[in-house]
């Protein structure tokens, strides 16, 4: 297996960026063991992000790889998608990045069902700017701009990415690293638009702040609070408080944009 | 109305159609906008028109996402437009900057209208001409073509295109409400004739790792692939080396920005256009750009018919500014008259340029109204 999903590694490109123990990697991992499974080939495959530790995950992965601005993979996924939909188009990204500058691209893209698979990559955190909170951080947590507490209440991501009109919804962790492949495999292969929220953490900045300064504690946290949708239903309201469920947690079909947009040329045409 | 395939026959059209019309002549395959008066004709007719040729029209949900999507269709090898006014050009710079850094080809035009903010929609202005030039952060190579008329606007929209994609530098084209909504007659050319410009294709060498943006001599246009293409290259906003990756060497750093820069400057003359009457012996030259040009070079023929040796030069091209045009004006030259719809921009490169040798007086108007032949002559005669 190794080698298999060797060749989809920039091998040249490593050592990589990220703190020792910082889930990312597990992720890149899983990302590229989910293209491995699909048997997807390289030269068909592109990857988009934004601007984070997270989004810097594309300069390992061998395919054309687009590394943007903050929060704006969306926007270019879709003008890639478009012009050449034979392509399959994935988006690495932080929650920083997709769910508070670039929010609106995410909302607009779910709504379309463009045919894109965006694997977040969730730590609750602004890791590469050291710390401050984003649109997932916990409420009460410490952030290096929240020291008395957060006030603010987190987003809900995959419920925010099902009302938004996503068509795959679906929810794991990088502490469940042998179950992630999968998910991310099952949200290329869906024929629309995909979300696969992936819990991870940020030992080093938001972890400092918040009693998670050891990664295995970061992913301890993980085990203790996403749990299988299943066990997750059977709880009772009050425990279902602090857990979030974990699998497939919405699969619809709908019409998908760049199928509805053929339709539009054969229109043309007549 | 727009032109059926090869039909060249004269149509009297406004501005913006005329925009469309080149752009569709010109190849090109991908929109993405947000609606904005004075700019919105043009998405709404490439709407209509690009499906017929297999093209892709996307309304996004606002300037930014547009930007972003021309530039991810522009990676896969299409070409692209995109349209806005003031508000709209303001949140596109952003991601002119990655176009400028990244080399994507990609067209952006911006039919200005009064500004600041909101400000005047819908009455003519030319605010945005510093905005056009150092609108994104950092020092970035840009073109800015700015047309007078319908027919300069084909003309330019057909330039705009072969110059981003032969030298991979974004190119803005900054027309003005009046050119846009201005109708005039105008013969279209048979879109069969015209000469269009690629970009430098990208080769495999079997045996040898691309290199997507590795050039021979600074001035040269890297051969980037297409996405897609099996390539696989990496593009970041990032300062990057040769082959696309991230890189911070003080000495690289500088590399790439100058050789990013000499692609301009070292074709300025070619890059650079404008039209003039009565240079050889003119005492004052009224120097002007998009729709001003047209009060000025009227106000030139009125002061000849008079006796006053006046001149007009129009420059079509903005940026990068033609020095070469204020330094070779005829020893006969006393004053240049910088007529603007601003408070008084180019004429900061006119005086630049003419190191003193020449008076530099200003007609301008920011009132969201043109500026008159008669005001022009009140101010030379
Ligand atoms: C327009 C813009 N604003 C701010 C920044 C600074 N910035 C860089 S990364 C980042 C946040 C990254 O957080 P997230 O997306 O959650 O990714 P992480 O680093 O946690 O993986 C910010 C604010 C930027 N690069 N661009
Ligand atoms: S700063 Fe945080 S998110 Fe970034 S690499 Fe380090 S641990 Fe990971």
């Amino acid at each position: 297996m190794l080698e298999q999903i060797k060749k989809y590694l920039r091998i040249d490109k490593f050592p990589h960026i990220w703190c020792y123990g910082c889930g990312d990697g597990i992720i890149l991992q899983a990302f590229v063991r989910a293209i491995a499974s699909l048997g997807l080939s390289q030269d068909e495959v592109v990857v988009v992000s934004g601007i984070g530790c997270s989004s810097r995950a594309v300069g390992y992965l061998d395919f054309d790889t687009l590394h943007t601005a903050h929060g704006r993979a969306l926007p270019f996924a879709t003008g890639i998608k478009m012009a050449k939909p034979e392509l399959t188009v994935t988006i690495v990204a932080g929650d920083g990045d997709i769910f508070a500058i670039g929010g609106n691209h995410f909302i607009h893209a779910a709504r379309r069902n463009i045919d894109i698979t965006v694997v977040l990559f969730n730590n609750a955190t602004y890791g590469m700017t050291g710390g401050q909170y984003s649109p997932t951080t916990r409420q009460d947590d410490i952030a290096t701009t929240a020291p008395y507490g957060h006030i603010e209440r987190p987003f809900d991501i995959c419920g925010l990415a099902k009302a938004a009109g996503a068509t795959f919804v679906a929810r794991s962790s990088s502490y469940h690293a042998m179950a992630l492949p999968k998910l991310i495999s099952q949200g290329i292969s869906h024929h629309g638009f995909s979300l696969v929220e992936v819990i991870t953490g940020c030992h080093v900045c938001y972890g400092k702040l918040n009693d998670l300064s050891d990664p295995v504690k970061v992913l301890e946290w993980q085990r203790d609070h996403v749990v299988n949708i299943k066990q997750y239903e059977a709880l009772s309201s009050k425990d279902k408080e602090d857990k979030m469920p974990m699998g497939i947690l919405h699969q619809v079909t709908r019409p998908e944009y760049i199928d509805e947009y053929r339709k539009v040329l054969e229109r043309a045409k007549t | 109305m727009l032109l059926k395939d090869n039909q060249t026959k004269a149509s009297f059209v406004q501005g913006n159609t005329a925009c469309a019309q080149a752009a569709l002549d010109a190849g090109v395959r991908f929109f993405a906008g947000y609606p904005i008066t004075p700019s919105s004709e043009i998405a709404e007719i490439l709407s209509r028109k690009l499906p017929m040729l297999g093209g892709k029209f996307i309304q996004m949900e606002d300037e930014i996402a547009s930007m972003g999507a021309i530039l991810g269709a522009s990676l896969t090898g299409k070409k692209v437009l995109t349209s806005t006014s003031g508000p709209g050009f303001s949140l596109k710079q952003e991601l002119i900057g990655f176009a400028s850094l990244c080399e994507i080809p990609c067209v952006i035009v911006n039919v200005q209208r009064g500004g600041p903010s909101t400000g005047l929609p819908t009455s003519p202005a030319q605010g945005d001409v510093m905005q056009s030039r150092w609108g994104t952060h950092g020092d970035h190579p840009i073109i800015v073509l700015s047309p007078s008329t319908v027919k300069e606007t084909y003309d330019l929209t057909v330039r705009a295109f072969n110059l981003t994609e032969s030298l991979r530098v974004p190119v803005i084209l900054l027309s003005d409400e009046i050119t846009g909504h201005i109708h005039e007659k105008i013969e279209f050319p048979d879109k069969n004739k015209l000469k269009l410009l690629s970009r430098p294709k990208a080769v495999k060498n079997p045996g040898k790792k691309y290199l997507p943006f590795a050039v021979s001599k600074p001035e040269e246009v890297p051969r980037v692939a297409n996405f897609g293409e099996g390539f696989r290259f990496n593009v970041t906003g990032l300062l990057h080396n040769d082959d696309g990756f991230p890189m911070n060497l003080p000495e690289k750093n500088e590399f790439l920005l100058t050789r990013l820069h000499k692609k301009i400057t070292s074709r300025i003359r070619e890059l650079c256009t404008f039209v003039s009457i009565y240079l050889n012996d003119s005492e004052t030259i009224i120097f002007s750009y998009g729709s001003t040009s047209r009060s000025c070079f009227q106000a030139a023929k009125i002061a000849r018919s008079k006796g006053s040796k006046v001149g007009a030069i129009s420059i079509k091209t903005l940026w990068p500014f033609p020095d070469f045009l204020i330094q070779e004006l005829a020893s006969c030259v006393k004053r240049v008259v910088v007529c603007e719809m601003n408070m008084g921009q180019i004429v900061h490169e006119v005086q630049r340029a003419s190191d003193g040798r020449f008076k530099i007086e200003k007609v301008n108007s920011i009132s969201g109204s043109m500026i008159t032949p008669g005001e022009i002559l009140d101010k030379i005669l």
